[in-house]
This record gives structure tokens, C-alpha cells and sequence, in this order.
């Protein structure tokens, strides 16, 4: 197998809050000693709560994070870069091989720019092309793969509705012909008509391009769909990793069996009577000891409150950091969505 | 029957723009009975907070009702012609009186230089008789029913103390403190992350068995819908194109947008079946199609009647209403 486009090892990213001249100001792990490797080619899911530090790991992935402890390494067929240790010719060279498609398509476009200028933007910026006509061929070949006409590159962003301005945003994270992407929830303000619209041109970008991806969305049935491979955090921690089917059959920890509950069914006769989870996700200036996700687990022990669970392999490819992993078939307890994932 | 507890008929709602007469929401009509929940969905730009916020007249001054409009709220009482209300005052029944609304966004909602305490009681004095003491009292006892810890300490807090979770369960123990009929939720849990839009549900279904009251529940999410709501209306460039019971429109859709919207949905039941976008885009209101307002993206129009006429809602036997041409020339085909 080639080496993974992206490989962290116990990534930790630390914020300072709360700045003081006498006491020490307080930090908190916002990501802490998470290892993820993503295949070249692979479309990996981000899953967990606000707060869990997804976004965090998105952004630290694209050093636009510190990256307070561990290791990032970037590597596609030409180039490998050490993300914790790179020099700002390999930064500026990264920018171009790793980008960001955001949330909002409202708040990401300028308004007083018109699309062509929009996604002509990086090319200009990093110096990828020498001429206007260079530009423009580069331009109009990127929008038509994103579906968007001459007529449309002429217009303001304000003309175009939402999934169309999400593609216009898609358009321009490839202009500059990256290797990875990371779409950081990228369909959670799209209605649902248009967001599978934008979900299948993802998967074709993936396919067609070779792209790899970083999925990062709330939305379970959505990352179920779409990604091959998917990790859940959980105040900061990884709690489990697995290719998508072996986790959605059988999640191997209490909180991404719980997420599977949360679902609302789509059959009104499967009003969920089953255990929800209580309670929110604990501050991270001050998370709980033992295992982070205690407070709210309906099968801790007293192990859980005080031990640290590490990650173990519960099938191929498939981690899960909670201590009685083996014991306990979450599945049954927790909701009807992951049963009929089956 | 019993007498609907609001009936909305004929709702034609337009706002004047600079680029013309813009309409929003066109012939509607809808009943709610007393302690039915109502789901309404669509897409947005579909019409329904314009829908839901003309029950309270709370849609801005640029509004224009259409003369044949009618909203009537009937209560023990009285009936209320709510489109005729003029003044301000006797706007207050609709408004916190005998409607509540709960909206997506509980950090805007509440006012941030007020304490969540001095909000909810100062509802209470408008709209009830309550002495200070009293309205603090029960303000305290709602946040403690919708789940808030230390409610006592709770109500001394301003709105940034509390989480997004928390927000929206304050927000509902204000909106029922003052005991309405009607309970207006516009995409409550939109916001909310799954584990935590469960609990709020779970909370609305056992506060609607205690109380007793009517929801319309406005959301995109069909999942929610099928989770909460009794009935189910669909809208669509401001017309309802299909109504029925939950179980009927999500089982067995009728309308071609329906069904649309139920095939672009994710199922974790199935992962293998593909993603089906409903194609194109939902039109500007300015630029409403004549005829049928969904012919411009409708995978099964057969022509001459999509374009030229508006489909009516038409009703079959189980009571479910869709307003679509195939479906009547069908039917019509069947008898």
C-alpha cells in the first residue's frame, strides 16, 4: 500500500485561555494524542458533537492550527512534508495541495467579486498562472467540472443560491489542483434537495480527480453515505475508527452507538423509545478524568472514572477506545438506527 | 368535529420590494386542531416561517395579506379574525398570549444585556395577572420541568451562560410559561447536534401529552417530522402541494416533489442506494412558473395542464390532499 496522504500521530493541539501577569493562564486540549492515517484516495468521515474538536483536527491538518505536540505528515507522488516541522517555501508549496471547502457558501464569497474573479483568486495569489488568458482557460475548465456555466462566471455571488454557491466554493478549492481537501460541514446549511446534489459531486471529484478527503460533518446518515472511512471524537479524543459499514453495523463504543440512536427515524412508527443520551459534552478546560465520555455513559464502572482507555484493533481496521469494547453489544441498548444498519 | 383551534383559508401573502410585488405565500389553507401537532416542511424560500409568523402578524411592515385571506383562532371564548387585528394591543392574544413561537436561533432570541429570570417574568406581567413573585416562581418552576439544572441559579444567568442545548429548552419553558393554545416551534432543533435535538424532542412530545396544547412544527428535516408530528403539510414556492397524515405522505408520497425530497434524503437503512438530488434549483419568487409551481423541476411532467394550470389540492379517500395533474389524471384513470 502507498503511503497515507495524511498520517497524525498523537496530535495534540493546545489553546491558551485566559491570560494573566501573575497566575499561569489556563489552556485546554482542544485535539489531544490523536493518530489518524488517511489513504491516498480515500473520502475519511469526522464525525462527533460541537465541541467534540473536529474542526480543530480539520484545521491543524492544514496547519492553520497549531500544532502544539505530535507529528502531521503530508504525503502525495511528488512531495512529503512534515507538517509540525516545514520550512515556508513547503508551507506556501502546501497551500496548493491542501485545501478547504467551508460551511457557510453565504459568508464564504466575497459579494463584490464576480465568480470568475472568485476562482480565479488563488491562482493569482500563488502565481499558478503567467497569463489572464492562462487564467481563464484554468478557470473555465475547473467551473464546467463543477457544473457552472460561462454566463455564471460573469455574475456576483448573490445572483446564485445555495447549492450553487457551494459548488462556486468547491470550484474554487480545486483551482489550484489540490491533492487533499478538507470539506469542514460542507452540506449542513444546504437544504436537503441540494445537498445530495453537492454530495455526489464531492464523490465524483474523489473519483475522477483522485482526490482525497476529509469529511467532517454532524450528520451520521450523511457521513454513512459518502465516506469510506470514518473516525468519532469525542471532547478532543478519538473514541473509534473504522471503515464506515464495520462501524455502522456494529459501533464498538457507547458514544457512536448513542449518535446512532439520535437519529430521527423516518418511520413514524419508531418513535424512539430508546435510551437517548443525557446531558451535554463536559467543558474542555476541564474534562473529566478516566475515560472522557463517563459522565454520560450508561455503562461505566469505576475503572472508567479513573483508567485512560487506549484505542485496540476489534477488527480490521476498526479501533475503539473504551474499556469494555468486548464485553458489551452497545447496539442493543442504544437506538433502532444502527440495528437497521445491519 | 370539533371546531379547529386556528384555520387559516385562502392565505395569499405578498411583500412589496423594489423589484415588485413579491409573493411569498399563495392560497394557503390549513387547520390546526386543539392539541394536534402540525408539521409543515419545505425547502427554504418555501413560505413556511411566513406562514407560521402571519399567524402572529409578526411579518414586517412591507406585508401585504390579500383582502380574501382569513385566519381565525378560536378559543373558549371568543373567535379572533387575526388578519383584522389593527392596533398593537389587541395584537397581544396572538402575540405570547394565546400563541407562542420558539425559533431556530435561541442566542438571537433572547435578549444578551437582560437575565434569562427578568425575561420570562416580564411575559408573564404582560400577559398574565401574576404579582412579580408569582411570575418568578413559575418562571423557576418551568426551567426546572424542561430539564435545567439549579433553575433557581439559572434565572439570575444571561443567555451566553448557557449552552446551545440549554438556550433552546429555556426558550421553551419561556414560550409555555404563559400557557398557550397554539405553539408556533420553527426549526427548533435546526441548530441543535443530534444527541442533544433528541432530548428537546423527547421534551416537546411530553410537554405537548401535559399540556395539551397545538404545535406547528416547522422544519426541513422529515426525520423530526416523522418524529413528532401527527400530520403533515408540504410547501413549495408558497403553496402547499401535499397534506396528509405522517405515516401516509412519508410512506407512501404522492407528489412528485414529496417524493423527491424523500429520495435526497440519507438512509442509514440502506447505503448502497444512491443520493437522488430533486434537480435544479427552487425559483426566485419573482420568477414564479406559471401553472404548476414545481413544473420547472418536476421529473414526471407531462406538458400542456403543468404549465397552464395550477394543480388543486385534491383529496382521496384516506383524507390525504396532493395537488399535482399525474395524480388526478390517475385517479381519474382508476374510476
Amino acid at each position: 500500500m502507498s503511503t497515507p496522504v495524511i498520517s497524525a500521530r498523537n496530535l495534540t493541539v493546545t489553546y491558551r485561555i485566559g491570560h494573566s501577569l501573575l497566575g499561569k493562564g489556563v489552556s485546554l486540549n482542544a485535539v489531544e494524542d490523536v493518530s489518524i492515517e488517511i489513504e491516498r484516495g480515500n473520502f475519511f468521515g469526522l464525525v462527533g458533537e460541537s465541541g467534540s474538536g473536529k474542526t480543530t483536527l480539520g484545521r491543524a491538518i492544514l496547519k492553520a492550527a497549531p500544532i502544539t505536540g505530535g507529528h502531521v505528515n503530508y504525503t502525495d507522488d511528488e512531495v512529503s512534508y512534515d507538517l509540525a516541522n516545514v520550512t515556508k517555501a513547503e508551507l506556501k508549496d502546501y497551500r496548493k495541495r491542501a485545501q478547504l471547502i467551508f460551511q457557510d457558501p453565504y459568508a464564504a464569497l466575497s459579494p463584490r467579486m464576480t465568480v470568475r474573479d472568485i476562482i480565479a483568486e488563488p491562482l493569482e495569489v500563488m502565481g499558478l498562472t503567467r497569463t489572464r488568458e492562462e487564467t481563464d482557460a484554468r478557470v473555465r475548465e475547473i467551473a464546467a467540472k463543477c457544473r457552472l456555466n460561462l454566463e455564471h462566471l460573469r455574475r456576483f455571488p448573490h445572483a446564485f443560491s445555495g447549492g450553487q454557491r457551494q459548488r462556486i466554493s468547491i470550484a474554487r478549492a480545486l483551482v489550484s489542483g489540490p491533492r487533499f481537501i478538507v470539506a469542514d460541514e460542507s452540506v449542513a446549511a444546504l437544504d436537503v434537495s441540494i445537498q445530495a446534489d453537492v454530495l455526489n459531486l464531492l464523490k465524483q471529484i474523489q473519483r475522477d480527480m483522485g482526490i482525497s478527503f476529509l469529511f467532517i460533518s454532524h450528520d451520521l446518515s450523511v457521513v454513512a453515505h459518502v465516506c469510506d472511512h470514518v473516525a468519532v471524537m469525542y471532547l478532543g479524543r478519538l473514541v473509534e475508527t473504522a471503515p464506515t459499514r464495520a462501524l455502522f453495523s456494529r459501533p464498538r463504543h457507547p458514544y457512536t452507538s448513542a449518535l446512532l440512536s439520535a437519529i430521527p427515524s423516518l418511520d413514524p412508527d419508531e418513535r424512539g423509545e430508546t435510551d437517548k443520551l443525557e446531558g451535554e459534552i463536559p467543558s474542555p478546560t476541564n474534562p473529566p478524568p478516566g475515560c472522557r465520555f463517563h459522565t454520560r455513559c450508561r455503562f461505566a464502572r469505576d475503572r472508567c472514572r479513573t483508567d485512560v482507555p487506549e484505542l485496540r484493533e476489534m477488527g480490521p481496521g476498526h479501533f475503539a477506545s473504551c474499556h469494555f469494547a468486548e464485553e458489551f453489544d452497545f447496539t442493543q441498548h442504544y437506538g433502532s438506527a444502527a440495528t437497521a444498519a445491519k | 368535529m370539533t371546531k379547529p383551534l386556528i384555520s387559516v383559508k385562502d392565505l395569499t401573502v405578498r411583500f412589496r420590494t423594489e423589484e415588485g410585488l413579491v409573493t411569498a405565500v399563495e392560497n394557503v389553507s390549513l387547520d390546526i386542531a386543539p392539541g394536534e401537532v402540525l408539521g409543515l416542511v419545505g425547502e427554504s424560500g418555501s413560505g413556511k416561517s411566513v406562514t407560521a409568523k402571519a399567524l402572529m402578524r409578526l411579518n414586517a411592515g412591507n406585508t401585504r395579506y390579500a383582502d380574501e385571506s382569513r385566519i381565525t383562532l378560536n378559543l373558549d371564548d371568543q373567535g379572533v379574525e387575526v388578519l383584522a387585528l389593527k392596533r398593537d394591543r389587541d395584537m397581544r392574544i396572538v402575540r405570547g398570549g394565546a400563541i407562542s413561537m420558539i425559533f431556530q436561533e435561541p442566542m438571537a432570541s433572547f435578549a444578551p444585556a437582560i437575565t434569562i429570570g427578568d425575561q420570562m417574568v416580564e411575559q408573564l406581567l404582560i400577559h398574565s395577572s401574576m404579582t412579580r413573585v408569582e411570575a418568578k416562581e413559575l418562571s423557576i418552576e418551568m426551567l426546572a420541568r424542561v430539564g435545567i439544572p439549579e433553575p433557581a441559579r439559572r434565572f439570575n444567568q444571561y443567555s451566553f451562560e448557557f449552552s446551545g442545548g440549554m438556550r433552546q429548552r429555556a426558550m421553551i419553558a419561556m414560550a409555555l410559561s404563559t400557557r398557550p393554545k397554539l405553539l408556533i416551534a420553527d426549526e427548533p432543533t435546526t441548530a441543535l447536534d443530534v444527541t442533544i435535538q433528541a432530548q428537546v424532542i423527547a421534551l416537546m412530545k411530553d410537554l405537548v401529552a401535559e399540556f395539551g396544547m397545538a404545535i406547528l412544527f416547522i422544519t426541513h428535516d422529515l426525520g423530526v417530522i416523522a418524529q413528532t408530528a401527527d400530520r403533515v403539510a408540504v410547501m413549495y414556492l408558497g403553496r402547499i402541494i401535499e397534506t396528509g397524515p405522517v405515516r401516509q405522505v412519508i410512506r407512501d408520497p404522492h407528489h412528485p416533489y414529496t417524493r423527491g425530497l424523500l429520495n435526497a434524503l440519507p438512509k442509514l437503512e440502506d447505503l448502497d442506494s444512491e443520493l437522488t438530488p430533486v434537480p435544479g434549483d427552487i425559483p426566485s419568487p419573482l420568477d414564479r412558473p406559471s401553472g404548476c409551481v414545481f413544473n420547472t423541476r418536476c421529473p414526471v411532467m407531462f406538458g400542456e395542464p403543468c404549465l397552464a394550470e395550477i394543480p388543486q389540492l385534491m383529496q382521496d379517500e384516506t383524507g390525504r390532499m396532493a395537488a399535482c395533474h399525474l395524480v388526478a389524471r390517475n385517479r381519474g384513470a382508476k374510476t
